[in-house]
């Protein structure tokens, strides 16, 4: 067993804290109290060949491993949890799926743009009556001639929006169940698609999380994504990955809090000393950084095994659970150690203590993750 | 096109602290960086090589883990990379260290060599004009812009209240100020490839034409009398004053320390 990064690893880890510290963080506060998707950001992203970290080269990616991957949203969140999600649902959940399950054409078509940041990709399977059960899928596909016609809509879409190419999740057959669910690649200008409501939350509030609509929504029969009535697994293999991507972004904002905290309780100064000299701050901060250093362990080791080419679900979801609990465990502590000052907008730990909380939501709830994990474990 | 660009591996001046009981600085764990001003040459090169067809080799000389910014090199985009490395290079001077460089230069083809104007860790700003005088070739300095027309590079040179433009014929030597450009980032494939796939080759003593009384120790001349940490000053007196009271301030001031 190895713990130790290769040298590439090692200086790619450099370059993401470089990039993140440079041209994310000076937007981080701002994007979150305007709720503005931070366009420019996406473009310097796309320069650089981050939104094709873990893709092949030969469809523009940068050919690099899940665990760079995994590094890269870790140090983007660490500064801006919106930035960490943007480029782990587009390369998760839109660009891998297509890696994973597309034909040639769809490839050449689809990845490669993505891959190398020209379009930007999102990933569509909620709806008002299909959270966690997610086989509940109302959204319809109808074979007519050529084309494939839905109907219905997808709610709390991330990149929704700002996404050129989604990858939507309807119902072909019903009577199958969830083997009649089909899964399928649709672009931004198809007819009969359009954005819904924008939804106004809690925290990554930069991020885009919208409606999707379908009306009479025309789908080139090419663009059915994998075979007829694999959607479900398509979707839940691809979840076993994205959960490697939410995971990191929880990772990287309880990193982040922490790191903020350990300065603020050195320059803090109450009773004539820094709060940092108080054994309740210094127990509280070994506390934080044993449990964040033990989500990086799980979190590592699910991206590792993910490029062995082995099915991960049960680590991905172990360290979804654990690195969202951390990562809102500690930025609630570390909001308690700020005092007054970390309930303000002049520090960013409120930030990140409010966009901590979605990383305990989505691409599957804690409670999804434990019974991804009790499934597993008492087969 | 071929241009050679000249870098170092330096400690990360903003990161190192002083102890403060000793006063030296703390060079532990500081980490190294490629020097900025060479880090400017280089991405000046890069710039160079996206508008016209060029190829970029990058040297450095220095001990074995300066390899790291060679590679660093090749994953912004450098096409070649160069490790002038043995230890009887140890402890050359600026004067060795541009003979050795100039030496491995030789052994290349070239139009353009860019150097830093100065490392940060000894600020000498003299390697890059001696190796252009090893060379024999025209050496423009302290440039803040560089453009390629034809034959010629047309640079621009900083002073502190003017610039000069200057057009000098290729082959020459510019040194680059880190105010050129704003150096662009490796992409994260490029770092892999420049681990996995390519290489940085090597060039030790023996690859070299010179003369052993010109390298390492033995060939610097430069010897250093003294070594020791500057004193910090007092904190100074700030008056506010008009201006004759202040003329007046000075003056009598500069009289009670006998300066005037």
């Amino acid at each position: 067993m190895d713990f130790v990064l290769s040298k590439e690893q090692e200086m790619a880890r450099k370059l993401f804290r470089d990039f993140a510290e440079n041209e994310v963080k000076d937007l981080a506060q701002e994007i979150d109290e305007t709720e503005r998707f931070p366009k420019e950001t996406v473009e310097k992203l796309a320069r650089y060949g981050f939104f094709g970290i873990p893709l092949p080269k030969e469809y523009g990616g940068q050919g690099c491993d899940a665990l760079t991957y995994a590094m890269c949203v870790e140090e983007l969140s660490k500064v801006c949890a919106t930035t960490g999600i943007i480029v782990a649902t587009h390369i998760s959940l839109c660009a891998n799926p297509i890696k994973t399950y597309g034909t040639s054409e769809q490839k050449e078509k689809y990845l490669t743009p993505l891959a190398k940041g020209e379009k930007l990709g999102a990933f569509g399977l909620t709806e008002p009556n299909a959270g966690t059960d997610a086989a509940g899928q109302q959204t319809t596909a109808v074979l007519k001639g050529e084309n494939y016609i839905l109907n219905g809509s997808k709610i709390f879409i991330t990149n929704g929006g700002v996404a050129d190419v989604y990858i939507i999740m309807a119902m072909t057959d019903k009577s199958q169940g969830t083997r009649g669910i089909s899964a399928f690649i649709v672009e931004k200008e198809f007819p009969g698609f359009s954005i819904g409501t924008k939804e106004k939350k809690m925290g990554i509030r930069g991020s885009s999380t919208t409606e999707l609509v379908f009306e009479d929504c025309i789908v080139p029969k090419e663009n059915l994504l994998g075979k007829i009535g694999r959607g479900f697994n398509i979707a839940m293999e691809t979840l076993d990955g994205g959960r490697i991507g939410v995971a990191a972004q929880a990772l990287g904002i309880a990193q982040g809090a922490l790191d903020e905290t350990i300065q603020y309780t050195k320059d803090r100064k109450q009773f004539g000393r820094s709060i940092s000299a108080f054994q309740n701050t210094q127990f509280q901060l070994a506390d934080m950084y044993a449990r964040v250093e033990a989500a990086r362990l799980l979190i590592y080791k699910a991206a590792c095994v993910k490029d062995t080419g082995v099915r991960h679900s049960l680590e991905s979801a172990t360290a979804k659970l654990f690195a969202s609990e951390t990562a809102m465990a500690v930025t609630t502590k570390c909001v308690q150690l700020f005092g007054g000052y970390g309930y303000t907008r002049e520090y960013p730990v409120e930030r990140m203590m409010r966009d901590a909380k979605i990383t305990e939501i989505y691409e599957g709830t804690s409670e999804v993750q434990r019974m991804v994990i009790a499934g597993s474990i008492l087969k | 096109m071929n241009i050679i660009v000249c870098i170092k591996q330096v400690p990360d001046t903003t990161e190192v602290r002083l102890n403060p009981e000793t006063g030296t600085l703390i060079r532990d764990g500081v980490p190294s960086i490629m020097n900025p001003d060479d880090k400017a040459g280089l991405e000046a090169a890069l710039r160079i090589k996206d508008k016209n067809a060029a190829t970029v080799t990058v040297i450095s000389m220095g001990p074995p883990q300066a390899e790291a910014i060679l590679r660093e090199s090749l994953a912004m985009g450098a096409d070649e990379a160069f490790l002038i490395t043995d230890k009887v290079f140890g402890g050359s001077d600026t004067l060795a260290t541009s003979s050795i460089l100039a030496a491995a230069i030789k052994t290349m083809s070239y139009d353009l060599i860019i150097t830093g104007r100065q490392a940060i860790d000894g600020d000498t700003a003299q390697v890059g004009p001696q190796i252009a005088e090893h060379l024999g070739l025209v050496n423009v300095s302290y440039a803040e812009g560089i453009e390629v027309e034809g034959n010629y590079v047309v640079v621009k040179r900083q002073y502190e209240d003017r610039y000069h433009m200057i057009k000098a014929k290729m082959p020459c030597l510019i040194t680059a100020l880190s105010e050129l450009n704003e150096p662009r980032y490796m992409t994260p494939g490029g770092i892999f490839d420049a681990y996995r796939q390519r290489e940085v080759k090597i060039l030790a003593r023996p690859d070299l034409d010179v003369i052993d009384t010109n390298i390492g120790l033995k060939g610097s001349p430069t010897r250093v009398a003294k070594s020791f940490t500057k004193e910090l000053k007092g904190k100074g007196t700030v008056v506010q004053l008009d201006v004759e009271e202040s003329v007046d301030f000075l003056i009598e001031s500069l009289q009670k320390k006998f300066v005037i």
